[in-house]
């Protein structure tokens, strides 16, 4: 059971330096624009090779005649982190349950 | 496998390093449409075999023991969430990590790669974000060099006896770290600059990515880690039933 707690402890000093490794940068560079690495490539590219054209727009831009609105990415982002967290934590849930039945059980 | 899927592997491998050789060839993700089109197709015919590898060997999990797909569904579940989270770093600008170490550890690198396409045809489809055209070289990168460092260092560390989570988190940053270094190497490859060839162009292109990804690869290690532990405490069966625990073990 003392495995379990310090489990427990370790787990929440983890999540603590996730949420500050995370946040620090924020607050440290102020007035950072905190683009895209994928766009700091494409910068890059074209500091080594000049102008470059990609010769082949995303599917969807091209669907929908224009740039995705940033709104609607975030959604869908969300959506996707949301399908994964609910996978997740339904299994979780699960687990959990059923590890409390069987404890339960044996006492 | 049985002998009949080790051949179709084996064919694709054969024919992967074929074309890898004749045309001379000579992320987080890279964008779309920046990769010429011999270098999308060449990525694309190299993941072939590995993607092929994966289905055999998520279709064998699921035959010993329908249960293992919990865990399936669990690690690519991961996968989505970790790679939809585009986390400030110390840089300035964003990035975000892979997930695919959890994966890696609990089912091998093989079938990883399955998980990563499916996130990536995801993310290039509706979020522009890498793309269709690039989709051989993501995948390559992420759910194939990533997943195979992660699953080496993890089995060099459980060789060695190294403590269970620090060998976790070992393995989820550095392969982290890995991808970028691939993605960086694959733009290098495309575009060699004109005074130091590929080598000056890999060194820039990881000046980008490197320090950006530093941070985020020690985050993904300790949220592999965080997971690990959950599903040590409450999984203990599925994880038995994949490999991951050794029978007898507490």
């Amino acid at each position: 059971m003392s495995n379990q707690k310090s489990n427990k402890t370790l787990v929440i000093v983890l999540l603590i330096i996730v949420c500050l490794m995370a946040v620090v940068p924020l607050l440290a560079l102020k007035g950072a624009e905190f683009g895209g690495s994928d766009d700091a490539g494409s910068v890059m590219i074209e500091e080594i090779h000049g102008e470059y054209e990609p010769w082949f727009e995303p599917v969807f831009e091209t669907l929908i005649g224009g740039e995705l609105p940033g709104e609607i990415e975030s959604l869908i982002f969300c959506l996707q982190t949301g399908i994964g967290v609910g996978i997740l934590a339904f299994f979780m849930g699960r687990f959990y349950e059923r590890k409390k039945g069987q404890s339960n059980k044996i006492e | 496998m049985n002998t009949k899927e080790q051949r179709i592997v084996a064919i694709s491998a054969a024919f992967a390093v074929a074309y890898g050789i004749i045309p001379g060839v000579s992320a987080m993700h890279i964008m779309e449409g920046y990769l010429p089109v011999s270098f999308c197709i060449a990525w694309g015919v190299l993941c072939v075999p590995f993607l092929i590898a994966g289905f055999f060997s998520i279709k064998k999990k699921l035959q010993e023991n329908r249960r293992s797909l919990i865990l399936l569904a669990m690690a690519g579940a991961f996968v989505f969430v970790l790679s939809s989270l585009k986390i400030p770093s110390v840089t300035g600008s964003c990035s975000h990590m892979t997930g695919t170490g959890l994966g890696a550890i609990l089912f091998g690198p093989s079938a990883v790669s399955i998980l990563g396409l499916i996130v990536l045809i995801f993310q290039a489809i509706l979020l522009a974000h890498g793309g269709l055209t690039t989709l051989g070289a993501n995948t390559f990168s992420m759910a194939i060099a990533g997943p195979l460092l992660t699953f080496a260092i993890f089995k060099l560390c459980e060789k060695a006896k190294v403590n269970r989570k620090v060998s976790v988190f070992l393995a989820a940053s550095l392969g982290d770290l890995l991808t970028y270094c691939v993605t960086a190497f694959q733009l290098a490859l495309a575009y060699p600059s004109e005074a130091g060839g590929v080598a000056a162009s890999f060194g820039k292109f990881l000046g980008v990515f490197a320090p950006t990804q530093l941070p985020l690869a020690i985050i993904e290690g300790i949220l592999t880690v965080i997971i690990i532990i959950g599903l040590e405490s409450f999984a203990r069966p599925e994880l038995k039933t994949i490999g991951y625990l050794k029978e007898g073990e507490a």
